[in-house]
């Protein structure tokens, strides 16, 4: 069974951020990473690969530079990857990120593609069912367990009371949350011959897409203001254990929160 | 096409098809914005019309009736089908939808579908530079920031709002909501709930609570979280956990805060045995207070606590649960 995973490169969550004058994220003052969401989808592509076996694809748009990320992906077992890159694309949004995605799934043979829950510097959380509309393909989101068999592509998602078991036949679109697994680390082997490894890049034009219908000339949105939330708080610390409970308890009714 | 004056709001139901309460949120928001012009409300469900009454108070002047039998069995694709069908009735300046999982799955179909801006997660509404005058308070990064966001292209535009983002706006006795019959053509391959777990001990949802007892691997082992639960328990309040607790088995994934688990804004967030790694930081640290209780006075959590108690949880937990107990007159 052929799988493509999309992974996205996001600026590093535990670095400090900062905006450009026109208000979009500043991706060249901070590091890139896999999105950490992305580790669990590749992990879980390559646990069903063992299982069904196949080919395990990495598609990936984005700056050039995110070919470091992609090297991570197939350094813990991704066979090939797919980088879309090109200048127009720079601030895309919801709908052209899909629109791009999806032109490059349509080159592309497998039976099921998997994305993350959301990445780190969008949250958006949409890409998938965005791609599997445009492919016309069902989508299973937000799995925490996913099995494939006989045709068809069952998960388990958390709801308010449980889980919901889910179904849909192949190929579909799934999306995985990152409590469905544990995330391998690289073996130096592994990042040995993730340097020989095929890495494809398609421009726009490879796609047949027209550049004016994405990046920002194309987007649905605009930002307005970016005002930095002060999160300042004066710590007060209690190193009396003995007292403790009875000083938390006082410390709650004086803030009305019991 | 210019879109008329009309706000359209998609309902948020149970599985029983009950409206929950970000529903009555998201209406209420509706008609302070529509200042009198019409807001709608799409219904997916076996018998929308019974829900009209109740609707109309909250302030919906128009139900968009989406009858069917099986809505709550099938994910998200079908009810893209039921969305189109009511802008196209509609024609509206602004959709509304509670951003959850239900609502993202719908939206992204939907904005690829019609090629729709789209804006996710706001928690309030501004005036400003918008094609239709409306913008969005929407944090960012963990709650580090947030950005004021407008639309630019004049045509229905969807905005996903947090539940417990708006006043819930009541008035009795409202006239009935007018009500529009939808035909819902099928075009999305649809995924369907062929099972649904009920699991025991899934008490209020961390989203919704305004109260979160969190306990780290400061616990020690899976079955020490009796005393997160019972100090929960007298708090009303809903219990999370860190990814190495969850990293080890000892609570399910649904409970992990933090950047690869949710994201809270409790009134209260009480964290016990964790350390206060920033992967977890992100996830809770714009909660209005932040009480830790940490053996190792260098833990990081205590510099972005409001109060820090230093000492051994085995001794302060069980104690506060009981000091709560008598204070609140529960018989211990
Ligand atoms: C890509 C990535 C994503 C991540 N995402 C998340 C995420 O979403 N959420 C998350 O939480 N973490 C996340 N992490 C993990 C994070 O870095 C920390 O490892 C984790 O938060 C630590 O959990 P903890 O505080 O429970 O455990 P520890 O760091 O082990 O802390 C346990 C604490 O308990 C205290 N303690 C022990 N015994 C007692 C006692 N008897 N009384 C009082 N205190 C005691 C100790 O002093 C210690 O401070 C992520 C990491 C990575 C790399
Ligand atoms: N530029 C991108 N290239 C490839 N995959 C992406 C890209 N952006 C997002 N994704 C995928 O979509 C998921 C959700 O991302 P987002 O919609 O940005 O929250 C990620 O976890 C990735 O799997």
């Amino acid at each position: 069974m052929n799988i493509v995973v999309c992974v996205k490169e996001t600026p590093d969550t535990t670095a400090e951020k900062k905006f450009t004058a026109d208000l979009r994220l500043d991706r060249s003052a901070v590091a890139g990473v896999i999105n950490p969401y992305d580790e669990y989808s590749v992990e879980e592509a390559l646990q069903q690969k063992e299982k069904l076996g196949g080919e395990v694809t990495v598609l990936t748009m984005g700056p050039s530079r995110a070919e470091e990320s992609i090297r991570k992906a197939l350094a813990v077992g991704a066979d090939r990857a797919v980088l879309v890159s090109d200048p127009a694309l720079a601030d895309s949004d919801l709908v052209a990120t899909a629109r791009v995605i999806a032109a490059a799934l349509k080159k592309m043979s497998f039976e099921l593609v998997i994305f993350g829950q959301t990445s780190t510097d969008s949250s958006g959380g949409m890409l998938a069912a965005a791609v599997a509309e445009l492919l016309g393909l069902p989508a299973l989101t937000v799995a925490n367990k996913l099995e494939v068999e006989a045709g068809k592509a069952r998960i388990q998602r958390s709801t308010d009371h449980g889980y919901d078991v889910v179904e849909a036949p192949l190929p579909c679109v799934v999306s995985v949350v990152s409590g469905i697994n544990l995330p391998r680390y690289p073996a130096l082997k592994g990042i040995m011959q993730a340097k020989k490894k095929e890495l494809l890049s398609y421009s726009l034009a490879d796609l047949g897409i027209d550049p004016a219908s994405v990046g920002s000339s194309s987007k649905g949105t605009k930002v307005n203001t970016a005002s930095r939330v002060s999160l300042s708080r004066t710590p007060e610390i209690f190193k009396d254990a003995e007292r403790a409970a009875v000083y938390i308890a006082d410390y709650l009714e004086r803030k009305k929160l019991i | 096409m210019a879109s008329n004056n009309e706000i359209l709001v998609v309902a948020e139901l149970t599985q029983e098809y009950q409206p929950k309460k970000v529903t009555f949120e998201l209406l209420s928001e509706a008609k302070r914005l529509a200042g009198g012009g019409t807001v709608g409300i799409l219904v997916l469900a076996p018998d929308p019309t019974s829900m009209a009454a109740k609707l109309a108070e909250y302030g919906a002047t128009k139900l968009y009736a989406a009858a069917g039998n099986d809505w709550a069995k099938e994910v998200a694709g079908s009810a893209t089908d039921a969305v189109e069908a009511a802008i196209k009735a509609a024609n509206p300046k602004l959709v509304l939808m509670a951003s959850g999982v239900n609502g993202r799955d719908v939206a992204g179909r939907l904005a690829a579908r019609l090629g729709l801006g789209v804006l996710w997660d706001a928690t309030a509404t501004a005036e400003g530079e918008s094609s239709n005058g409306i913008t969005f308070n929407v944090p960012i990064w963990g709650g580090t920031y947030t950005v004021n966001s407008g639309f630019t292209r004049d045509e229905a535009v969807l905005a996903l709002c947090k539940p417990g983002s708006f006043d819930l706006a009541r008035s009795e006795g409202a006239a009935p909501a007018e009500v529009v019959n939808l035909n819902v053509e099928r075009k999305t391959p649809s995924a369907l709930i062929v099972q649904s777990v009920q699991e025991e001990g899934v008490g209020v949802s961390l989203e919704e609570a305004s109260t979160v007892v969190s306990g780290g691997r400061g616990l020690g082992k899976p079955e020490n979280f009796a005393l997160v639960e019972d100090l929960a328990k007298v708090l009303g309040a809903a219990v999370g956990t860190t990814r190495a607790v969850v990293d080890e088995g000892w609570r399910p994934y649904n409970q992990q805060i933090g950047q690869t688990g949710k994201t809270i804004k409790p009134k209260l967030y009480l964290a016990v045995g964790i350390s206060g790694a920033i992967q977890h930081k992100v996830g809770m640290q714009t909660s209005e207070t932040i009480v830790a209780i940490n053996k190792d006075a260098d833990a990081p959590i205590f510099e972005f606590a409001d109060l820090g108690v230093v000492g051994d949880l085995f001794k302060i937990l069980p104690a506060l649960t009981e000091e709560l107990k008598r204070r609140k007159g529960i018989a211990g």
